[in-house]
């Protein structure tokens, strides 16, 4: 696999800030590769990085083997979409998606040919003719897609794409990405604080947090298998277990990680006190103080569901608990 | 599918300068900021600092030539009883029309910001810009039209009956006169009138900045509508009126065309400046006496923006 | 009911104070066609439009609206220069400098105009300039920077974030940025900061005694007419006039910006 995009100790600073510290990322061509980490973790400034909106104060960045030490965002193959979808105003849907073909040179016809074809490919034929303003949410950020896209870049940088969507939209427009991508072969970066978003969608994703990468994996690695409590707790809540606790079930001091739906109440166990009990429609939530450490557990529907102050014994399956750095 | 990870377009000398502006975004901000600030620091704060440093100078008495001496005598002159007069009669009256220009202009601001609607919101706009913006001689002349003694004021006072009420007023010593146009209440009008708009237009954006839920929280917690004007409105109204009282303080401060149309023979900062560096040829004095409003500027601003004034601009 | 009386007392003193804006102003244009040419005598003993002939063939007033309109044009296209660079500079980072560089634009309207004409003067003076067309202009364009700065700076702040990066995300070099996305998104706002430059210029009475020597703009001419009348009724048929001159510039800088965040004439 050749790599469209290669970190190689990547830093940006500004001053004492450290948004991005030494991070080493390696992106395969015609990946969906996510960024997910919380607001300020270094996600968006790596992708900017990508683009050449930022310059790195120390390491390497490669787009597809090539240095882009100085080279401006406007001399990059790679495209971007916005979070706030930066339109142009002043323009015409139609005009917004064939700006960068008008900036390459085309010829007028040749060039609102292309921007009405990528219009219909987003489905938004027949929209060319009017302002941004005019559009929901969800139609500007099809154009933007669209813009993107008429380019035919190498690839794809997305930044929180969905964020403004409504939940509904935000799935459907999940899937219609990833279709999207899949059917192009390009190469996606996608930037989310959403990690459903992320496991849902990538092929690979990258967990960040203070600038740093705390792990690289697919989605099943990184909701199996953190290597980090961080990680554990920030890839869907997962029950974080300080490592006296795992000593004494395994004999291995280290953080471990058991996800809730893999706790259940048991005859004999854990001894726990069920805090708060809420119903969530597939499943009910329940937390619990286990001596002195908090946890949770999704039972599925039609299991007897505890009441709130009332002790209880739960267990999960040995292999259910993940050692982490095991 | 291009398949280049770079796009070299050869677009020439600007494609490099372009480049090279990416590489350097500080020289960018540099190459914009230059010529403004050249402009300015060179073309006015020179000259400004030039006539702040002709004030340490001072004049020999009997040469009438300036003598390049560093002193603060002519500081001192400011104090003498002449010229005190004139700076504590210019500060009360700038106080005055600032005060005079916060009563009338708030109701205009407020209901403008608040019950304006639609078409009536455009204009009340227009209504405020236009004298604003309207020559500033035609409207001090519109006002000698009014002051005259055959003009519409007296007219209007005759036709009530009331020129006994006018002639009591003028009697009045200091700010009455032999007429109305030579008095000191004429130059508070014309301040008055000149500088108004200058006062409703900071109001008008501080009062609209003013959520309606805020003043139906007040009304809300049980708050009558004269209690919700007290405690939300004018607190929130505060800073608009601060910025308003910047612009009517200080264009009252050194303005020297309006009491010498309008006026009493009793001068202001702005006239004896005028005069010092003109018949007088007093350039040091004159440039103290500039000082004058600067300080008084510098104090009031920097109270202005502890107050949260500049958000109001 | 008590809140009614209270919107009726506002009306009313809002009505007032409107009212105290304009009827100075009308009252000018009835003057314009008084009889009376000794005194200001109200009422007008009849109405004549015999002064705007006279006033037409007048070529004192005709060569000072000549030079003030020369005036303002020249410095409005400097003040348009300078403004446009200041606000693209200052929206564009937060470089340590951009309070010095507001304050230094705005200080020449914040300070009174008698500080900044006799500094100019005195700068004349000492470095042995003679007063010319320039040395007007050098006044008013120092002045009108800030108009033009403050119509400007909201609209860049809009444009240059993330609209400028997409531009050159789509392979757009700063020239063909700033010709293509921030140009078309600024021009409406830099008409109106360059219309209010030029009623700015067009009216300024205090720094031009001070710049001008001998040479005579419109509002020097009518001060003079003020301080020492010659032909009142002129005096009222130029007045006039000039009030009507300077309403068009206003009317289309306020549509211009009309339902942006810029308002029109801040910081006069």
């Amino acid at each position: 696999m050749t790599s469209a995009i290669r970190f190689s100790g990547v830093s940006r600073h500004y001053g004492d800030v450290k948004a991005v510290d030494r991070v080493d990322i390696d992106i395969a061509e015609g990946e969906f590769f996510a960024m997910l980490g919380p607001s300020g973790s270094g996600k968006t400034t790596c992708l900017r990085l990508i683009a050449g909106f930022e310059r790195p104060t120390a390491g390497d960045i490669e787009i597809f083997g090539q240095v882009v030490q100085g080279t401006p965002p406007y001399k990059r193959n790679v495209n971007t979409v916005f979070q706030d979808y930066a339109l142009f105003p002043h323009l015409n849907v139609r005009d917004n998606v064939a700006y960068g073909l008008m900036i390459a040179g085309q010829m007028k016809a040749t060039r609102q040919k292309a921007a009405d074809e990528a219009l219909e490919m987003v489905a938004l034929g027949g929209y060319g003719d009017r302002k941004p303003s005019a559009l929901s949410g969800g139609q500007r950020q099809r154009v933007a897609l669209a813009r993107a896209l008429v380019n035919k870049p190498k690839a794809l940088l997305l930044d929180e794409p969905l964020g403004a969507l409504d939940l509904k939209l935000r799935e459907q427009m999940q899937e219609e990405l990833k279709v999207l991508q899949r059917n192009l072969g390009i190469t996606f970066v996608f930037v989310t604080h959403d990690q459903s978003e992320a496991l849902s969608m990538a092929d690979r994703v990258a967990v960040f947090n203070d600038g740093k990468i705390i792990q690289v994996g697919t989605p099943e690695a990184i909701y199996y298998r953190p290597e980090q409590p961080f990680v554990a707790d920030f890839v869907g809540s997962s029950n974080v277990l300080p490592p006296e606790f795992v000593a004494k079930l395994t004999g291995t001091k280290a953080h471990g990680a058991v996800r809730p739906e893999a706790v259940s109440l048991a005859a004999q166990g854990h001894a726990a006190q069920v805090k708060t009990v809420s119903f969530l429609g597939t499943a009910t939530r329940v937390s619990l103080d286990v001596a002195g450490t908090p946890m949770t557990m999704l039972l599925p529907k039609g299991a007897v569901i505890p009441k709130s102050g009332e002790t209880v014994h739960v267990d999960w399956a040995a292999d259910d608990l993940h050692v982490m750095g095991a | 599918m291009s398949d280049q990870a770079f796009i070299d377009r050869n677009i020439g000398l600007l494609g490099r300068i372009s480049d090279a502006l990416w590489r350097k975004p500080s020289m960018l901000i540099f190459l914009l900021i230059l010529p403004p600030a050249l402009w300015l620091g060179i073309i006015y704060l020179g000259s400004l600092f030039a006539l702040l440093a002709q004030s340490f100078f001072s004049i020999d008495e009997f040469t009438g030539q300036i003598q390049y001496e560093w002193t603060l005598k002519t500081y001192g002159e400011l104090f003498r009883p002449s010229n005190f007069d004139i700076i504590v009669r210019t500060v009360v009256m700038a106080a005055a029309v600032t005060i005079g220009a916060a009563i009338i202009g708030f109701p205009v601001a407020y209901y403008a910001a608040r019950y304006a609607r639609g078409k009536w919101k455009a204009i009340f706009y227009l209504g405020i810009m236009m004298p604003l913006w309207s020559s500033y001689l035609v409207k001090v002349y519109s006002w000698k039209l009014i002051l005259a003694k055959e003009g519409i004021l007296n007219w209007l006072f005759e036709t009530l009956h009331l020129s006994w009420l006018l002639n009591a007023y003028l009697s009045i010593p200091i700010i009455g006169g032999n007429s109305l146009s030579v008095s000191v209440t004429g130059t508070f009008l014309v301040f008055l009138y000149v500088w108004l708009p200058f006062m409703i237009l900071p109001i008008q954006a501080s009062l609209e900045r003013v959520p309606i839920s805020m003043l139906e929280a007040s009304g809300d917690l049980g708050a009558r509508p004269s209690q919700t004007v007290r405690h939300v409105l004018l607190p929130l109204a505060l800073p608009g009126v601060i910025a308003g009282s910047i612009f009517t303080f200080s264009l009252t401060l050194g303005d020297y065309i309006i009491p010498q149309i309008v006026g009493s023979s009793r001068r202001f900062i702005g006239q004896a400046v005028y005069a010092f560096q003109g018949t007088a040829g007093n350039i040091p004095l004159a440039a103290a006496f500039a000082v004058v409003p600067i300080l008084l500027m510098a104090v009031y601003l920097w109270i202005a923006k502890r107050k949260g004034a500049f958000d109001a601009l | 009911m008590h809140s009614d009386r209270a919107r009726l007392g506002l009306k009313i003193a809002a009505g007032f104070g409107l009212a105290f804006m304009h009827l100075p102003i009308l009252l000018i244009f009835v003057y314009a066609f008084t009889t009376e040419d000794k005194s200001y005598q109200w009422p007008p003993p009849g109405f004549t439009l015999k002064w705007f002939a006279v006033t037409w063939g007048r070529t004192d007033v005709w060569e000072a609206l000549s030079l003030s309109l020369k005036v303002a044009s020249i410095s409005t296209v400097i003040a348009l220069i300078l403004g446009t660079l200041c606000a693209a500079a200052v929206s564009r980072t937060k470089f340590f400098g951009r309070e010095v560089i507001s304050l230094l634009v705005i200080l020449p309207i914040a300070l009174p105009g008698i500080i900044t004409g006799i500094s100019l003067r005195s700068a004349f003076n000492l470095a042995d300039i003679p007063f010319s067309f320039w040395t007007i202009v050098l006044g008013h364009a120092t002045f009108c920077v800030v108009v033009v700065y403050n119509n400007a700076v909201a609209r860049f702040r809009r444009v240059s974030g993330s609209l400028v990066e997409a531009s050159m995300d789509l392979g757009a070099n700063s020239f063909q940025t700033f010709r293509y996305v921030i140009l078309p998104n600024i021009s409406t706002a830099l008409l109106a900061g360059g219309m209010l430059a030029f009623a700015l210029s067009f009216d300024e009475v205090i720094v031009t005694t001070f710049t001008a020597g001998q040479q005579q703009t419109l509002p020097i001419w009518m001060l003079e007419e003020l301080v020492r009348p010659r032909e009142r009724p002129v005096t009222n048929v130029v007045a006039m006039v000039v009030v009507l001159v300077t309403f068009l510039p206003i009317l289309a800088a306020y549509y211009l910006t009309r339902g942006t965040d810029t308002v029109a004439g801040q910081g006069k």
